[in-house]
């Protein structure tokens, strides 16, 4: 930190407006707000939904980092406005925009729904031939078990991989980085026993091997999934489970 | 008012992907090269065939070819394509821990004992290469 | 008007709705089920939870033990019958979301592992990590993505409930994506939206916390229960209010004055030792240990801190291994928020609202006054959680009755017929109330300073410590506000995802929640846990061991009624907190 850095009295934000009902294309307003250091971008978008302009629309919920609503791009990179603070983006403008991937409905608001289908499509839950009755209690599993699959278990469904993942941009059939980090959860969570039903969704041209491994999804994730991760392992055991099948056709796999 | 709208179905929008899209930041660039650097593989790959594939044809063409390869701009070309092919390889072998997780019963294999088996093996790999040629 | 028709409908996503969308499912799955929410189900406030959910597992454990603790805790105001069945069915319902795929913390040898908490005796609440309410959340959402009866109306807000021939029989939303005013017929609803933590400024609360429920119910006439009683949980982030789990302090935190002194010791909560003692100090009842901290502050031992007075928490002596093993989200938390770490230094917290342990009246099925409307979580008040909530009831809270809510409202559903036609009149009518009262309102007052005065209002008058002259000021506030109220204007009269209409319709839910939060405190003159009146200080048990009803009326005050708290095994008796007793 310089000495000479003064902390300013107020920064601009440059935020990206669609308001379908007046206008065909979108357009920037700028604001100027109040900058305290303890800040975060959403402190600033709720100040200007406040006390500037109330039509401004955008989403946001637990303020924390949990939730996963308020998903936007700062300066072009995905982040959580909740967990981003103004003094970062000094000295500003700050621009504001939703997130990439995604159809916009109303200014800084996108539609999931694309999201919302292929989550239900790799089948993100515990698949078991038989189910054990509540009686008999719970399924064992140790620490370790649980550590296997622990990571890929934290993502809030923020999307900040979708907006930051090319290839979904340019390929909208693609599953994406989330969807397959959750049916990997599932795969590695000992008392599943599922991975067949979702190799049959995932192993798809627009499964995990739509991805080419950019990586960027990793970076931008603000919970540490890793997706890029998890499905490089896919592609790995789905390459095993299909040299597995051709040279072992009697084995049950 | 906007006269496109329609009450209850807004025209959500959708905005174009630009062509240099991959020139926005610097990982999607990162990205790209290394992408490309495929090219240059399978070019290193072609030419090796090609060698192995003139071998057949006896001495003189053996020759003939030799005398090609050791044209000055040639080599300096093949040198440039060492690197790209080196850049790629290590990018690829960095990654490998990413991809492989080997548990050991209760523990995971540290990614960095990943790593070193993936370049161990590539040095072995190469020793063995370089002894077939160089000295058989 | 377009409707669509389904058998039983949930208003909200959370844990309670998604679990009662399941046991409908479950008890018959011929029957058509429509999850309304307001957000996305994964956004849900439940996902904010962290310390865990209480289940009476351990063999040193039992029932009796868990219903004890859960009704000294509440300070006797929790329904005995209520509590008996909650605690019965707690281990079953935290087993069946295991074997749904909830990833609990466990022990070496595979079993579920469990941690002490607040007012417990025994160690009974599972955790997931201190991501606990994150993970239920997000195994249950995924489960219910299996059923396929289950469908989900996603952003569709809901302004008003169905009723005629004294039926609740659907709901009026808009569909935020587009502005559209659906009418969702259904032959039952369950109410599961949540809390009402926004009336206050200050809030571990989402910002969807807005009482929405409670407000549907109580314009339908359903009777508003112990609205008087809000939780202040007593380690919440200065400034931003985030929760500090209660699983800091059940692994060994400790909370200390400016003079780096464990000040719980001068408050009848224990003498401090090394390790967490059960039942005492930082691990007695969250209203306690709130009330001390007024004392610290008014006694000038607080700390000073640019946002107020606060307390020290103080988890250093874990260490940095067990608390990246056991609470990591609080250091994730306490680095973000607040640009400490606590491993190395102290944390700043002072008590935050953070749970209503009132809500819409209903009997221990989940079922209301109302035939066909049931609620169940914290919109809800059965009673279990009395005048006081224990931590790590609420989770498994949700799952109990939110089963219970959806097999009773889907064997009733079952048995009904089809909706009646003149509900579209109804239904019309309010369309045009939405857009001639608030899309094309253009008045001079603005959402935002009418909430803010509302909230500060609710915090001077309402808080911690209460008195009749700080209450009938807040309600003469508060009164003012739902005048100006009625003058509102917007600056955005579109219909596509207007959120300032949202923030509107909100507003008027909090007004609600708010009156009846302060009617009910100046109706009840006497102190119970959350509860504390220093014209009243004393707990009286002769008049008011009784629930508060509160009921809307058209005009003027609501009236508020008493009725009594059933005791089936426990009688009344003193908490005891720290100290050897005879009937513990």
């Amino acid at each position: 930190m310089s000495e000479t850095l003064t902390v300013p009295e107020t920064v601009i934000l440059e935020v990206f407006r669609y308001r379908p009902e007046v206008e065909s294309e979108p357009t920037f307003d700028s604001f100027e707000v109040p900058f305290h250091p303890e800040w975060m971008i959403l402190d600033a978008l709720n100040y200007i939904k406040d006390d500037l302009d109330g039509s401004l629309s955008y989403r946001w919920a637990c303020r924390m980092g949990v939730c996963g609503s308020c998903g936007m791009l700062a300066n072009g990179q995905p982040v959580l406005t909740c967990a981003t603070y103004l003094e970062s983006l000094l000295p500003g403008p700050i621009r504001i925009e939703p997130l990439e991937g995604f159809p916009v409905i109303r200014d800084l608001v996108g539609d999931i729904g694309d999201f919302m289908n292929k989550l239900s499509d790799v089948k993100p839950w515990l698949i078991r031939d038989e189910e054990k009755p509540v009686e008999d209690g719970e399924y064992l599993q140790t620490p370790s078990q649980l550590a296997d699959y622990k990571q890929y278990s934290m993502c809030i469904n923020c999307m900040l991989c979708y907006s930051a993942c090319p290839v979904y941009r340019l390929e909208p059939e693609f599953i994406g980085p989330a969807a397959i980090a959750l049916a990997q959860r599932y795969n590695l969570d000992s008392r599943d026993e599922g991975a067949e039903e979702r190799m049959d969704v995932l192993s798809q041209h627009d499964g995990i091997w739509g991805c080419t491994l950019v990586g960027e999804c990793t970076e931008v994730c603000p919970k540490g999934v890793d997706p890029a991760g998890a499905i490089q392992r896919y592609k790995v055991s789905a390459t095993m489970d299909y040299f597995k099948s051709l040279l072992m056709p009697r084995s049950s796999s | 008012m906007n006269p496109g709208y329609r009450l209850y179905y807004p025209r959500w929008y959708r905005k174009r992907v630009p062509i240099f899209w991959w020139l926005h930041k610097r990982s999607y660039a990162v990205f790209i090269a290394r992408e490309l650097t495929s090219v240059f593989v399978v070019y290193a790959v072609a030419v090796v065939v090609a060698l192995v594939l003139t071998l057949n044809k006896g001495e003189p063409a053996w020759e003939a070819a030799m005398s090609r390869l050791s044209h000055p701009l040639v080599i300096t070309a093949h040198v440039l394509v060492l690197f790209v092919i080196l850049f790629h390889t290590i990018t690829w072998l960095n990654l490998a821990p990413m991809a492989i997780v080997v548990k050991l019963g209760d523990r995971k294999v540290p990614p960095t004992a990943v790593l070193i088996g993936h370049y161990g093996a590539w040095f072995a790999c190469s020793v063995v290469v370089a002894w077939l040629l160089l000295w058989r | 008007m377009d409707s669509v028709i389904h058998d039983v409908l949930l208003v909200g996503g959370g844990g309670a709705g998604l679990r009662a969308a399941i046991a409908v499912s479950e008890t018959n799955p011929g029957l058509s089920v429509a999850v309304v929410s307001k957000v996305y189900p994964m956004r849900s406030h439940t996902g904010a939870a962290e310390g865990g959910a209480a289940g009476a597992v351990r063999p040193e454990d039992s029932l009796e033990a868990h219903a004890y603790d859960t009704i000294s805790g509440g300070a006797w105001l929790c329904d005995q019958d209520a509590v008996e069945a909650f605690v019965e069915e707690a281990p079953k319902e935290l087993i069946q979301l295991e074997h749904w795929g909830c990833p609990w913390s466990r022990q070496p040898d595979g079993h579920i592992a469990t941690r002490p908490f607040g007012g417990m005796k025994i160690e009974r609440t599972w955790y997931a990590a201190d991501k606990t309410g994150f993970h239920m959340l997000h195994a249950l959402f995924q489960t219910t993505l299996r059923y396929p009866p289950i469908t989900r109306y996603d952003e569709f807000f809901v302004t008003r409930l169905l009723v005629d021939n004294g039926r609740c029989q659907g709901v009026v939303a808009i569909e935020l994506a587009s502005g559209r005013v659906q009418t969702l017929f259904a032959k039952a609803v369950i109410v599961c939206s949540g809390g009402g933590g926004k009336i206050f400024p200050f809030t571990t609360n989402a910002n969807i916390k807005t009482g929405d429920g409670m407000a549907l119910a109580y314009h339908a006439g359903v009777p508003l229960k112990d609205m008087e009683f809000v939780q202040y949980h007593p380690t919440g982030l200065p400034f931003t209010g985030i929760l500090i789990t209660e699983a800091a302090r059940a692994e060994g935190g400790w909370l200390l004055n400016k003079d780096g002194y464990r000040y719980l010791q001068d408050y009848d909560l224990g003498t401090p030792e090394p390790k967490p003692v059960k039942r005492s100090m930082e691990l007695g009842p969250r209203d306690r240990l709130s009330q001390a901290f007024v004392k610290e502050s008014q006694a000038g031992r607080a700390v000073s801190s640019p946002y107020g007075d606060v307390v020290h928490l103080d988890i250093r002596h874990l260490g940095e291994a067990e608390i990246d093993k056991k609470i990591p989200f609080v250091r994730e938390l306490c680095l973000k928020y607040q640009k400490v770490d606590p491993v190395h230094d102290m944390i700043p917290v002072r008590p935050v609202v953070h749970y209503m342990m009132g809500g819409i009246d209903t009997d221990i099925q989940g079922a209301t006054a109302l035939d066909g409307l049931y609620a169940a979580g914290e919109v809800a008040c059965v009673n279990i959680n009395g005048a006081n909530r224990l931590g790590s009831n609420s989770l498994t809270e949700l799952l109990v009755f939110g089963a219970r809510a959806g097999r009773a409202a889907a064997q009733f559903a079952a048995a009904q017929p089809a909706p009646s036609a003149a509900l579209i009149a109804q239904a019309e009518d309010e369309e045009r109330r939405l857009k001639t009262e608030f899309l094309d309102a253009s008045g001079p007052e603005r959402v935002a300073p009418l909430r803010k005065e509302m909230q500060a209002a609710m915090e001077a008058g309402a808080g911690i410590y209460r008195n009749a002259e700080g209450l009938n000021d807040a309600v003469e506030t508060v009164n003012g506000v739902r005048e100006r109220f009625q003058r509102i204007g917007l600056d955005d009269h579109s219909r596509t995802f207007n959120t300032e209409l949202v923030s509107v319709l909100e507003l008027s839910s909090l007004l609600d929640v708010a009156g009846a939060v302060l009617d009910s405190a100046l109706a009840r003159t006497e102190s119970r846990g959350a509860h504390q009146r220093t014209d009243y200080p004393d707990r009286d048990d002769d008049e008011f061991l009784a629930h508060s009803l509160v009921y809307r009326s058209d005009d003027g005050a609501p009236r508020v009624e008493f009725k009594p708290v059933t005791v089936t095994k426990w009688p009344p008796g003193e908490r005891v907190y720290g100290r050897k007793a005879s009937d513990v």
